[in-house]
């Protein structure tokens, strides 16, 4: 023991835990690597803390957990990232940058941080890396789960709301995930298109034109290429093998919802317990840049291209302000049909590109200025004054 | 900062809440309502930790509703505010307990009006008029110089005007002997020519 003490061997709370086969004494003194609970069918799923809410006699686990202090969050926008979503009257815009960063090391400039979880869903996370692959991978099966036992797809609010009750145990500890669900509720029929029409009516009434312009221009040189989804083959021929019944419907890869009405959505869910439902989500340290180009192009009636353009002008300017956020941009558009991922672009080509133009403008304002003293030379008296007026 | 306050009229309970659901520096909704409809006359106003406002509202929210479907008529507000505390109190001591400020307001056919206030700690209080936030600190004392009890809805909604700080916009909602009625959201423009009310 005295090498123990010496060494600080199993110091730390977070290394070890009490024996929970031995009496309290002698189990503080003798540990035992990190268990969890292993009689629930959900162990990996609750935090140690949860052995005393099922009726059970406190454990060590729980005296242990009890002195320690809930975990500090950081200011949140230390989320190293950008991502966003926003709805418009033609569906979904998912887009994020691809930087992965480790404090002030960039651990992966490619890493994918929209993923998609059905053929309707993507979820676009920031937060922790590792919290981030997990939930997505819990909400996918959950999601799955709900669609065969109930035979229709959970909507998108049910998602979040799903997603908020899972991570709720978790408050206070250090699991750091914050989600923005995107996607489509509902039947593609007629109704898809009623509804979208009457949403249109009522957002263009309360809406200011925007100049988009000169953000469309960036979309016309960059070359806007579609992929076709694959996936989304493969998940419709999947459900349609196992659920028979629904599929007397026209459409073939959409399974309608649960209440309420269809349509494109976006929901941000947070480890913390917020859940937000909104029409333009950012998240992450580019937030607050992404939202300033977000807030000043964005309109219901945008179409494709403009949204598509909007989108990659936000996470390009947010990437060249933060440090956190860089190398490529992904970009999803959701509608009706299902997801559709555009290729992943390299916006360092991006950056390039904007510095030509400043370039070339800046030679353009140079040669205006050199024809208006030419001008007010000759229009002048030839006074030497004159010229430095001009 | 979130904001919230409450004044008990003779026959009605006036409540308003700010609309913004921040994130940090970060406003992410300027629309969000923190009023929860616990029954046809009981609203429930929630401010506080992020999760927790929703998560405590709903299971409240829910409960009481449970109590209806099970008892065949409606808590009390001055019963579902025991209920809330209890629960709150209940939660305190434990490895989560719930950070959420509140104010239940609500009509009851036997004792009319009633607006409670309670904090974090479980501490209810019935009170007139009652706030939380940052904002209360400025207004608990207006409306201690001008509060009257036999004052009107419409004097006491001109008080309530004069309470924007920096917050673009409320939600104010009346509750009387008819149930809940929506006033209308107040932008921080229609406040620029309030003075005292009048007596």
């Amino acid at each position: 023991m005295a090498l123990q003490d010496v060494c600080g061997f199993l110091e730390t709370l977070d290394d070890i835990s009490p024996c929970t086969y031995l009496p309290n004494e002698m189990g503080y003194m003798w540990r035992t690597p990190f268990e969890f609970d292993r009689d629930s069918a959900f162990h990996f799923l609750f935090p140690p803390q949860q052995c005393s809410r099922k009726n059970r006699a406190p454990t060590l686990f729980s005296s242990t957990f009890s002195s320690l202090s809930p975990h500090q969050q950081p200011f949140q926008l230390s989320h190293g990232t950008t991502t966003l979503g926003f709805i418009f009257q033609d569906g979904v815009i998912a887009a994020a940058d691809t930087r992965a960063s480790c404090k002030g090391l960039i651990c992966c400039p490619i890493s994918q941080k929209i993923m998609p979880i059905h053929s309707h869903l993507v979820v676009n996370t920031s937060g922790s890396g590792a919290d981030c692959m997990l939930w997505e991978r819990i909400l996918t099966r959950e999601m799955r789960l709900y669609q065969l036992r109930h035979r229709k797809r959970l909507s998108i609010n049910g998602a979040a709301k799903l997603l908020s009750t899972m991570l709720h145990p978790f408050k206070g500890t250090n699991v750091c995930v914050a989600a923005t669900l995107c996607g489509w509720d509902g039947e593609e029929t007629q109704d898809t298109l009623q509804s979208c029409m009457e949403i249109a009516d009522v957002k263009e009434a309360v809406e200011q034109d925007s100049n988009v312009s000169a953000i469309s221009d960036v979309s016309a040189q960059g070359g806007v290429k579609m992929a076709s989804i694959n996936e989304q083959d493969e998940i419709s021929k999947d459900t349609q093998a196992l659920n028979p019944t629904v599929s007397n419907q026209n459409t073939k890869n959409v399974l309608s919802t649960f209440g309420g009405r269809s349509g494109p959505r976006v929901c941000y869910v947070c480890s913390d317990g917020l859940q937000l439902k909104g029409e333009i989500i950012s998240v992450g340290s580019g937030s607050p840049y992404a939202y300033a180009v977000l807030d000043d192009g964005w309109r219901w009636g945008m179409t494709v291209d403009e949204a598509v353009a909007l989108a990659r002008e936000a996470v390009f300017r947010a990437t060249h302000w933060d440090a956190y956020s860089g190398n490529n941009v992904d970009l999803f558009h959701i509608t009706a049909h299902g997801w559709r991922r555009r290729d992943r672009e390299d916006l360092k080509e991006e950056y390039y590109r904007e510095r030509e133009r400043e370039k070339k403008k800046i030679k353009e304002r140079e040669k205006e200025r050199q024809k208006r003293e030419g001008d007010e030379l000759v229009e002048g008296e030839g006074d030497i004054y004159s010229v430095h007026c001009g | 900062m979130e904001y919230l306050i409450g004044i008990q009229g003779p026959d009605f309970v006036l409540v308003a809440a700010d609309n913004v659901a921040a994130s940090s520096i970060i406003q992410m909704k300027h629309d969000y309502d923190k009023m929860f409809k616990l029954s046809e006359k009981i609203l429930l106003l929630c401010v506080g930790e992020a999760g927790d406002t929703v998560q405590f509202a709903e299971y409240i929210q829910k409960n009481v509703q449970l109590y209806k479907m099970r008892n065949g008529y409606e808590l009390s507000p001055a019963a579902a505010a025991n209920f809330t505390r209890k629960n709150l109190a209940d939660y305190l001591r434990s490895r989560t307990p719930y950070h959420v400020n509140l104010l239940l307001a609500g009509y009851d056919e036997a004792d009319g009006p009633g607006l409670y206030y309670m904090d974090y700690l479980s501490a209810l209080a019935k009170a007139p008029f009652a706030a939380h936030g940052y904002g209360a600190f400025l207004t608990l004392s207006i409306l201690d110089r001008y509060y009257r009890p036999g004052d009107s809805a419409l004097s006491l909604i001109r008080l309530n005007k004069r309470f924007i700080l920096n917050l673009p916009s409320f939600t104010v909602r009346l509750i009387d002997k008819d149930g809940i009625h929506d006033m209308e959201k107040l932008p921080v423009a229609d406040c620029s020519d309030c003075r005292a009310p009048g007596g």
